[in-house]
């Protein structure tokens, strides 16, 4: 390599990373300014972490303009894919991140947990994230996942006088450690295979080596398959790969389980599908038989766990991972469907528009939850929401317009996700994986109405009325607005969701081709 | 005005619902004005309605259509349309009645959390309404689903002692068979797409090109359906949730529970199941499990009546026997058969509202609904007793008042299909006098037994208007008919036109070799199907 650097990076390049550098700054800028602030002052750092997301999303919103009409643009000698994908997925990182920070300044205030870091620790997270979107390289995307990751484990372990915290860290820690363990050995093997780490090499060679052995995966194939999806399934947290998301999101800040539950886990999508879509995709008749198992056990297990649970954290932590089963469900679809099809589209469109109200509902019931934790109450257990609506009216029900919208039940955005979902299962035959799937709905419509009756139909134990911070009153306005509206009126999202999967100019079309 | 005359109707409970969240919660009495005056708003607003649909009723088609196809969500071919025909009119102004009637009657029931019940009480007049109106299938799955959210909150939160297990039960029982629907509708909207290569959930759209669907796929589309209605009629095995919600429910919730939420079933096997899948529901096979098992509710509910101690667990188990003749009249499949089964979801409306509101009125007063409490109550409240020896004759089919009209109507019709089929529904007749007169006797007739019962008071001017709309429209039913039979005659013999097209010259049913002998349980009406 010789000659002036510009020969191999282009302004595009840089565009490109825009939004990366920019919160990376913010974070970095966040760790300064925290040594010079009084306690009293710390809420300030919320302010620049939150004024660091809207220039990022400001970045983001400069690339999607660059970009144009073009579906895609490669960069930095193809390691980054930026399209629509990659687009869609940068907006809702920042957008659950942004309400993640709004609720959580008066939250580390009762932990006596105010530190620059949380916030710092949240855009690093963010950035990676972003790494594990619009990676091509996977390579890149290890690093991003990596990033997150650590940043995460962190943040779980946050209130560091807390033993659950702590436990959930560790535990959180090494689990995760071992998972990304696991798929770097999937990833290796497959570089082994076809000798490059980048998805649009892998690929055709992927299809080439099928080809040669009469569309049959050979041995190694199979094993650098699953490798490589137990460690994708191990970061959505779908069973059995699961046993870390109840004890994490159990004892960390109630703040960060609702980051993990939106942000991460639709980072952790962005990925399985980038690389289950893009790099692996000749090979999905070897594993969609292991996504059907998956997501059944998961749609199973999460539900049947999340009956008998007490504390409110855990139960929308089995919520979560039963959602992850849904999801599947349009993966499942989209992966068996002709090509190119209604039911494929659909199937794509349905996980992308589920991650997509799903990042508000649920960030909308953590906030609720969030706002139950006192100087004295913990307040993630289901007692401690009896009465709700005699202490908060309001919340209340906007819990309970949370908890309608997980359960699926229209007019409300929980629907659509689950509409395009069972529509691309009709479309692509699965009669049976539909009925379960709508099954599994109603089941889990009981752990909600729990939750609703505890706080409609219960007296409260504690009488007082409970403080709502501004920022919370934010988070919560903004996540039970959209989550009515798009149910009321969903065709503007649905159109945004169309327009990143790009329709006839899709990435996956190009691959196939 | 005409043509936004459904919208009209289906937004005035709403409006109020939401004018009603910014009455502060302590002003009890402005609330239930406000509520009150919404309530008759909501009638008052339905009644040009009448004259309109009346000057129109022999047209064919959908009258009213409002919105167009694909208007509200048109990346996915959902519309906010609106139109009625003769059985979607007489059930909307049903509808309303009730709505008011039992609005009106919550103004002493409801002592607490008095804002809340009257808000979740009027998005759930829009959603029963709604149900009624949608000419869209998304439109109508988003009321169908919608509407149970707030009857699950009026269940558990101002329900009786176990109200919790009550609200969660109805909910998901209903919940359950609607998400099955749902899977079909997604079928035949699919199904559409592949024929015509438009996405569309618009319902005369869809009439077009669901009864292409082959054989074996149309069965279990038929069952998917046939599930989310029958647990909301309910049909005998799927009955279990409505004991525990109507005993549970305050009052008004069983009076809009029994009066309108149970039409929404029926409703749905006369718009969808039968014009979508004609091929289906002609089969003998089909037809006979369909007769067998509205046949084991009549006598079912009948028998289960007669052994209640609690009055509204009586009036509840009546219902399963009543609806048991709707359904019966449905798949007679012709006109006397559907007509009268639609007449007798009116009637069922009327005379089953009013029990409700007879057993809420002692409920008030006493706190109890055991028949072992009471005895000679004729003697204290005569007025309260003369009222309810009306309804009671309404709701046992005596000649000169509605019921009788309407179960004669379906016996009629079925007896033109089958003599046995009607041979085993009239029981079904007998046996509600039996429960009805002996309840009548128990609790009426005889000297006060309870010295609690002494001091009871008579229907207060405010009760007896809620009875005064109930009794004319028993009356009228009951004596002149022959408005309704009118309004009705166009969509039922479409749909009988569609179902069986020639009817009557081709009669599906000839094939059958011998009518049915349910002798009590759906087996042999199995053998009966397979004979052939």
């Amino acid at each position: 390599v010789s000659g002036p650097i510009s020969q191999y990076f282009s302004g595009m390049d840089y565009l490109i990373a825009l939004p990366i550098i920019l919160l990376t700054l913010f974070a970095l800028g966040i760790l300064l300014i925290d040594l010079m602030l009084p306690t009293e002052w710390k809420w300030t750092n919320a302010l620049v972490a939150f004024v660091g997301i809207l220039f990022a999303a400001a970045g983001v919103w400069k690339i999607q303009s660059a970009l144009g009409p073009r579906p895609f643009q490669f960069g930095f000698m193809n390691a980054v894919f930026m399209d629509r994908f990659a687009i869609f997925f940068f907006y809702l990182f920042l957008a659950g991140a942004a309400l993640a920070i709004v609720m959580s300044v008066r939250y580390l205030e009762i932990e006596r947990e105010n530190h620059g870091e949380y916030y710092s620790l949240i855009l690093f997270s963010v950035v990676g994230m972003m790494c594990m979107a619009a990676g091509y390289d996977v390579v890149l995307i290890f690093i991003g996942l990596e990033l997150m990751a650590i940043s995460t484990y962190v943040l779980v372990g946050f209130l560091r006088t807390d033993r659950r915290s702590n436990e959930a860290s560790l535990k959180y820690l090494l689990l995760g450690a071992f998972s990304s363990g696991i798929f770097a050995y999937g990833l290796s093997l497959i570089y082994g295979l076809t000798g490059s780490t980048n998805l649009g090499i892998i690929a055709p060679r992927l299809t080439q080596l099928m080809g040669q052995n009469q569309n049959h995966a050979n041995p190694v194939i199979v094993l650098a398959l699953l490798a490589t999806a137990t460690g994708l399934l191990f970061k959505i947290a779908a069973v059995p790969f699961h046993q870390w998301a109840p004890d994490a999101y159990e004892g960390a800040p109630t703040s960060i389980t609702a980051f993990m539950s939106v942000a991460v886990k639709a980072a952790a999508w962005a990925m399985l599908l980038r690389i289950l879509l893009w790099g692996m995709f000749p090979l999905r008749e070897v594993y969609v038989p292991f996504l059907i198992f998956v997501s059944v056990a998961t749609m199973t297990a999460a539900n049947f766990a999340a009956l008998t649970q007490n504390n409110l954290k855990r139960l929308l932590a089995y919520s979560s991972i039963a959602h992850v089963g849904y999801m599947l469900l349009g993966l499942i679809a989209l992966a068996t469907a002709e090509f190119p099809s209604d039911a494929m589209f659909d199937g794509y469109k349905g996980i992308l528009l589920y991650l997509m109200v799903y990042t508000f509902m649920n960030l909308g019931a953590f906030a609720v939850i969030t706002s139950l934790r006192q100087r004295d109450v913990i307040g993630d257990e289901i007692d401690d929401i009896a009465g709700l609506y005699f202490r908060s009216p309001t919340e209340a029900v906007l819990m309970l317009i949370f908890l309608l919208s997980l359960a699926g039940i229209p007019p409300l955005a929980g629907f659509y996700g689950k509409y395009f979902i069972f529509l691309s299962l009709i479309e692509s035959g699965h009669y049976i994986l539909a009925a379960l799937g709508v099954l599994y709905a109603v089941f889990g419509l009981y752990y909600y109405l729990r939750i609703a009756n505890n706080m409609f139909m219960r007296p409260a134990l504690d009488k007082e009325r409970l403080p709502i911070s501004l920022g919370m009153r934010f988070a919560l306005g903004v996540t039970a607005f959209l989550t009515v509206y798009i149910g009321i009126f969903p065709e503007h999202f649905i159109r945004l969701v169309n327009w990143s999967v790009g329709m006839s100019s899709s990435p996956v079309a190009s691959l196939i081709r | 005005m005409q043509s936004h005359i459904l919208s009209i109707i289906l937004f005035t409970p709403l409006a109020g619902a939401i004018l009603l969240l910014f009455v502060p919660k302590e002003n009890k009495n402005a609330i239930r004005w406000i509520a009150n005056i919404f309530a008759v708003a909501g009638l008052f607003v339905s009644l040009p309605l009448v004259p309109w649909f009346w000057a129109q009723r022999a047209e064919p088609g959908f009258k009213f259509i409002e919105g167009a196809a694909n208007n509200w969500i048109p990346s996915i071919g959902a519309g906010y349309v609106l139109g009625i025909d003769g059985i979607s009119f007489l059930l909307i102004m049903l509808t309303t009645l009730l709505g008011w009637i039992s609005i009106l009657s919550s103004w002493t029931a409801i002592e607490e959390r008095v804002k809340e019940y009257y808000v979740w009480f009027l998005v759930l007049q829009t959603g029963m309404l709604g149900v009624f109106m949608a000419l869209d299938f998304f439109l109508f799955f988003v009321f169908w689903e919608a509407m149970l959210v707030p009857m699950y909150l009026l269940i558990g939160i101002w329900g009786g002692p176990r109200k919790l297990y009550a609200a969660i039960k109805f909910f998901l029982y209903t919940l359950f068979g609607s998400v099955l629907m749902l899977l079909g509708i997604l079928f035949l909207y699919f199904h559409h797409h592949e024929i015509t290569s438009i996405y569309t959930f618009s319902i005369p759209e869809l009439y077009k090109t669901a009864p292409q669907i082959p054989f074996n796929y149309a069965i279990w589309l038929f069952l998917a359906f046939f599930l989310g209605f029958a647990i909301k009629v309910p049909m005998f095995p799927f009955h279990t949730w409505l004991p525990d919600a109507h005993v549970e429910a305050p009052t008004a919730g069983s009076v809009i529970l029994a009066g309108v939420l149970l039409k929404m079933g029926t409703y749905g096997f006369v718009r969808f199941s039968l014009p979508f899948f004609p091929g289906v529901v002609t089969n003998p096979r089909v037809r006979g499990w369909m007769i067998g098992l509205s046949i084991v509710g009549i006598i079912y509910g009948a028998l289960v009546s007669l052994m209640q101690k609690d009055m509204k667990k009586l009036v509840a188990y009546s219902s399963v026997s009543h609806l048991g003749f709707c359904t019966l009249g449905i798949f007679a499949l012709n006109p006397a058969g559907l007509s009268g089964s639609v007449l007798q979801q009116i009637n069922h409306g009327i005379s089953t509202g009013a029990l409700f509101l007879i057993v809420g009125v002692l409920y008030e007063r006493r706190h109890t609904r055991e028949i072992a409490e009471y005895g000679g109550i004729s003697n204290v409240m005569p007025v309260y007793a003369t009222i309810t020896m009306i309804m009671f004759l309404s709701s046992m089919g005596l000649p000169l008042l509605n019921g009788f009209v309407g179960e004669f109507t379906i016996l009629q019709g079925t007896f033109m299909e089958s003599r046995a089929w009607a041979a085993w529904a009239v029981p079904g007749v007998i046996l509600a006098a039996a429960y009805l007169l002996w309840l009548y006797q128990r609790v009426f007739f005889g000297t006060v037994t309870n010295p609690k019962n002494e001091k009871l008071h008579d229907l207060t001017p405010r009760e007896v208007l809620l009875f005064v709309p109930l009794i004319a429209a028993a009356f009228w039913i009951g004596l002149y008919p022959k408005p309704f039979f009118e309004i009705l005659e166009q969509p039922v013999n479409q749909i009988v036109q569609t179902v069986r097209p020639g009817y009557p010259s081709k009669d599906v049913n000839a094939a059958v070799p011998a009518p049915l002998t349910p002798a009590g349980s759906a087996v042999p009406v199995t053998e009966a199907g397979g004979n052939q």
